[in-house]
This record gives C-alpha cells, sequence and structure tokens, in this order.
C-alpha cells in the first residue's frame, strides 16, 4: 500500500511541476490553459489519493473522494470561463495560432 | 521512504511555486495572472495535501478540499470581471 501512495504522490507531483513549466513557456493564455488546468485533476488529484493510500483511515478517503470529485466537476468549467472571457475580450493568440473561418 | 517522497514532493511543488509566481509577474495579459492564480492555489492545496502525510494531522486534507472550492470560485468571479471590465 505505502509504495502505491509514494508512487501515487510522485506522479502527482510530476503533473504539477510539468503544469507550472507549461504555464511558464507555452506562447499564448489558450495553450497556458491547457497545461495548467491539467495540474488540477492529474496533478492534486493523484497527491490526494497518495494522502489517502498512506493514511489507510476511511474519513481521510472520503475527504479525498469528494475532493477528488469536485476537482473533476469544476476545474474544466472554471478553465473554460476563463478562456472564453480572454477570448471574447480579445486576447490575442500566438503569433503562430492557424485559424480557419 | 514517506519521509523521502513527502520531500521530494515539497521540491517539486515549491519549484513549481516559483515558476508560476515567475508568470504572474511576467503576465502579458490579466487573463494569464488569473490562470496563474489558479494554478498557485492548486499547487497550494497540494502542499496543504503532503504536509498532512508529513504531520499525522489528516485534517489538513479537509482545508486542502476547501482550498480547492475557494479557488473555482475565485476563478469564476475574476472571469466575470474580465467579461464586465471589457464592456465600459
Amino acid at each position: 500500500m505505502t509504495v502505491v501512495a509514494v508512487l501515487a504522490m510522485l506522479f502527482g507531483c510530476a503533473f504539477c511541476l510539468l503544469a507550472a513549466l507549461g504555464l511558464l513557456r507555452f506562447p499564448d493564455i489558450f495553450t497556458r490553459a491547457h497545461a495548467a488546468s491539467m495540474a488540477g485533476l492529474a496533478g492534486v488529484g493523484l497527491i490526494l489519493a497518495g494522502v489517502a493510500l498512506a493514511s489507510s483511515d476511511p474519513d481521510v478517503a472520503a475527504a479525498v473522494i469528494v475532493g477528488i470529485g469536485f476537482m473533476a466537476l469544476t476545474g474544466p468549467v472554471a478553465t473554460h470561463l476563463l478562456v472564453r472571457a480572454a477570448l471574447k475580450t480579445g486576447t490575442p493568440a500566438a503569433p503562430s495560432t492557424n485559424i480557419e473561418k | 521512504m514517506i519521509e523521502l517522497t513527502t520531500d521530494i514532493a515539497f521540491a517539486a511543488l515549491g519549484l513549481g511555486l516559483l515558476l508560476v509566481l515567475v508568470r504572474i509577474i511576467r503576465g502579458p495579459t490579466l487573463a494569464d495572472r488569473i490562470l496563474a492564480l489558479d494554478l498557485l492555489t492548486t499547487l497550494g492545496a497540494g502542499i496543504i495535501g503532503v504536509f498532512a502525510i508529513r504531520s499525522g494531522e489528516y485534517l489538513f486534507v479537509d482545508v486542502a478540499v476547501a482550498l480547492v472550492v475557494i479557488s473555482f470560485v475565485s476563478t469564476a468571479a475574476f472571469a466575470r470581471y474580465l467579461l464586465s471590465r471589457s464592456e465600459k
């Protein structure tokens, strides 16, 4: 059980770090939103799952399941709201973006 | 084994926070900063989760879940602000 928890936490941290790196390196808001929203469920979800496995306590597991479920519901909605607002207010895309009319 | 893992996790998440901070400072648009703030609170929830293991106080998991909830509300409010600001 401990090995699975450690693996989940390490993978979660890798996701979080890659998301932060993507937020820094990608060229515009639309590609950055992809990197940032991925961290919510994949990164922190895996870390919290690792916490639940390491604690082997049903109360902690229940809280983690509620948290992951809430993240799965709200994470994409929040990112979509923000990117839609950015698109409507005319935030420029990267020069290499190819928009088909 | 758990100790080493939490050390690595703290280092990785802390480095992530620094990278996000650079994006908040550099911008260049308001939407970028809002997105970076969203990721900042998400990474904060992750750090609280790791700290729950390290300290043995599993009540902190509830704090992490609450932070995720607040992060959604704040991002939605910022998105509405972004829309309403352009109408003026």
